[in-house]
């Protein structure tokens, strides 16, 4: 019983970082933007986020900044495929790849000029970080460590996916970021600026990435700062959105579900179902694959992949 | 015409995306000198410390030395004639991981050997799954006239292996790997088992809760891992038979995520030490959240968890690579394949820190004196796992081969949950 609360809190924290990258990837795919920069956005956001931190011990500039940077990669694969209708899938892997190294370049440069050879966030930014039993509610047997335990990223990045699907869902804003997605040509007859509509939600989803990037440089790294940090997440929140259905809301259950995948193999005792761990990395997309075959075949239910995902819209061409 | 111009702008943003990676390496190798002075300064730091251990090992070298100089098997190469090429996996710059450990390595043998830096040739971030890359990298450093080539990671073997036939006036030297071909193509890898006894001791006698956790990069079936885990257990049981180890595999020499749930987890099982064979610092930062201590690997980690790390498992390479060159130099370079341990200080432990338990300096030099100095070697008369079965001799010590390629058993006190 106590390893199976040990487990749920493991598995909320291993699907923190996804749910942001989920949420950010889907109200970029809701406008019709296949974003396959994820990792390289959080990657940014990671990196300055944790810079941030690290030189004005302030938790909150720390996140502010992170979403700033992951904002800002988002606005240079905004002008690239919006404006300029570059190919979405090539500029996605250009953000990711440049991404990384520019993480890693900005890692190792503050590393060099740090005097005892490594980068840990001091001591006010780290209790911040990691909060902690909220006003003593913690303290509750079970339902204390299962809900009020957490970091305070666990908090945002909810309170975010449940904005999210708010905005996408119940406001007119949302709509016509729907409609935007499924068909530019309409919504723009209709008197929506297309553009304007592709470039706030691109750049709103890239913010959350890089929210998603500094939970990894900050609390799966332990505020220690590492290459490559972190470490193929991103690509599994692009995986998600499809698991996710494109809803923020299922977002939240995805990667929780997710997450609780991903740390299945060091909580399950190997007496009990002695599978090669192998197994367990590939559950994951077991169940994307499971998920996909399943929601295709409900009757009623229907994929939500937004119609014209991954075309660029050229007006001239309506 | 507008679609024209825009996909014209749009070709000349992609091309200035790829110059902010060129900027990259160029501001990487600005990044890479600064690295190399401040290593440098370590190094110093470092050798001053290990000065008795290495002047040991410098003698038992020249010995041996002197009794097979000129029976090499390559003509000898002078110093102002030697070009050494690297291939590394990842960057050095990196921190504190294999790379860099590797690249303190090589630095270390260029001060000890007085080369200039224009001999040294590093290929950095050579994946070693892509056999062209690897060749590419290879044939580069033969084209800048390297006679001596560093081939830092396992996947390069194969690679190495050809071109040494193909250039047989070029010394390939290949790390963690088996092959060789006893003349210009060989193979070292060193005795870290020996080190990670030593911060098994340690671990045993600090543990309170008696289990003690082990981040593991590979499972059972690899040797390499499987003997660290083991030579760690084996180490606290020599103090605390009680104790035991709990294990948790990532499959992945770097996956910082998983490196990170498997600590979280060992400490949730009650584990009370997190000992790792794996890249990122990440098990020692959970120890240190969590209140417990842990034992780090490759560089010495209590920089990066003061407050939890005991000591570390450390590589100095350097005694490999000052001894390689050293003998390609003298002429006596025989093509064998090297597998140095503690007595040479290839392989050693980062100072104990005062989270130690009280006895652990005396426990711990007592085990490094056997081993050193009485040839114990950890894997010595019949050994149990933890399947029940028996492994080795009374009266003999597993070979090498067996230690490196045959150690798929666990010891009795380790425990897979």
């Amino acid at each position: 019983m106590d390893m199976l609360i040990k487990f749920l809190v493991a598995a909320v924290g291993a699907g923190t970082p996804l749910l942001f990258g989920t949420v950010g990837e889907i109200l970029t795919e809701k406008t019709g933007h296949l974003n396959l920069g994820v990792e390289g956005m959080m990657s940014i956001g990671a990196c300055v986020g944790f810079m941030v931190g690290y030189y004005t011990d302030n938790f909150f500039l720390a996140l502010l900044f992170s979403a700033i940077a992951g904002a800002l990669s988002a606005l240079v694969y905004a002008i690239l495929t919006v404006t300029f209708m570059a190919n979405q899938n090539v500029t996605g892997l250009t953000l990711t790849i440049f991404g990384i190294g520019f993480a890693n370049f900005i890692g190792i440069f503050f590393l060099n000029k740090s005097p005892e050879g490594t980068l840990k966030l001091p001591e006010k930014i780290t209790a911040a970080m990691r909060g902690g039993a909220i006003l003593g509610l913690g303290d509750i047997p079970v339902i204390g460590e299962l809900l009020f335990s957490y970091s305070p990223f666990v908090y945002i990045g909810i309170a975010i996916a449940l904005f999210a699907a708010w905005y996408l869902n119940r406001t007119k804003a949302g709509l016509n970021l729907k409609a935007t997605g499924e068909n530019p040509g309409a919504a723009d007859a209709a008197g929506i600026k297309v553009t304007g509509v592709k470039y706030a939600n691109i750049i709103l989803g890239g913010a959350i990435c890089g929210i998603g990037g500094v939970y990894c440089s900050m609390i799966i790294n332990g505020g220690v700062w590492i290459s490559n940090n972190v470490g193929g997440l991103g690509w599994i929140a692009v995986a998600l959105v499809i698991f996710a259905n494109w809803q923020p809301a299922g977002a939240i259950l995805g990667s929780f579900v997710f997450g609780a995948l991903r740390v299945l193999k060091y909580y399950i005792p190997q007496s009990v179902l002695p599978f090669p761990t192998a197994f367990y990395d590939m559950l994951p997309f077991l169940m994307t694959a499971l998920v996909l075959v399943i929601s295709s075949m409900r009757k009623s239910g229907r994929i939500n992949l937004p119609a014209a995902l991954g075309q660029n819209y050229f007006r001239e061409e309506r | 015409m507008k679609k024209l111009l825009s996909l014209l702008v749009a070709t000349a943003m992609t091309v200035s995306l790829c110059a902010c990676g060129g900027n990259d390496s160029t501001g990487d190798a600005s990044g890479e000198a600064t690295t190399d002075t401040a290593a440098e300064n370590e190094e110093a730091a470092g050798d001053e410390a290990n000065a008795g251990t290495e002047a040991e090992g410098d003698a038992a070298q020249t010995e041996g030395d002197s009794a097979s100089a000129g029976n090499g098997v390559m003509p000898a190469i002078a110093k102002e004639d030697l070009k050494i090429g690297v291939i590394h996996i990842t960057d050095p710059a990196e921190g504190s991981g294999y790379t860099y450990t590797h690249d303190l390595g090589i630095q270390g043998m260029q001060k000890n050997l007085g080369l200039e830096d224009s001999q040294i040739v590093r290929k950095n971030n050579v994946n070693d799954t892509d056999a062209t890359a690897i060749e590419n990298a290879i044939r580069e450093c033969v084209e800048d006239g390297c006679n001596v080539i560093f081939a830092t990671s396992w996947g390069f073997m194969d690679t190495c292996e050809a071109l040494a036939d193909e250039f047989p006036e070029i010394i390939f030297s290949h790390g963690t790997g088996y092959k060789s071909n006893g003349v210009n193509f060989n193979n070292y890898f060193g005795r870290i088992y020996q080190a990670r006894y030593l911060a098994g001791i340690a671990a045993g006698l600090k543990t309170e809760s008696n289990k003690l956790g082990y981040v593991a990069a590979m499972g059972q079936d690899n040797s390499e891992v499987t003997g660290g885990v083991n030579a760690f257990a084996m180490g606290a049981y020599s103090v605390n038979p009680d104790c035991e180890v709990y294990v948790k595999v990532t499959n992945s020499w770097f996956d910082p995520e998983g490196e990170t749930q498997a600590a979280q987890a060992l400490v949730d099982l009650g584990c009370d030490v997190i000992a790792q064979h794996c890249d990122t610092p990440n098990p020692q930062t959970v120890a240190e959240q969590n209140g417990v201590w842990g034992v780090g690997y490759n560089s010495d980690m209590s920089k990066d968890a003061p407050g939890a790390v005991l000591t570390s498992v450390m590589w100095d390479w350097s005694v490999y690579y000052t001894w390689a060159v050293q003998s390609v130099m003298d002429g006596s370079w025989t093509g064998e394949n090297y597998f140095g341990g503690m007595a040479d200080g290839l392989v050693t432990i980062a100072p104990l820190s005062d989270l130690c338990a009280e006895g652990t300096k005396e426990a711990v030099e007592e085990a490094q004196n056997k081993i050193v100095k009485e040839g114990f070697n950890v894997f010595d008369g019949v050994i149990e796992t933890n399947d029940g079965n028996t492994v080795g001799a009374e009266g003999s010590t597993l070979s090498d081969g067996d230690i490196t390629g045959n150690m798929n058993w666990y010891f009795k006190n380790v425990v897979v949950k």
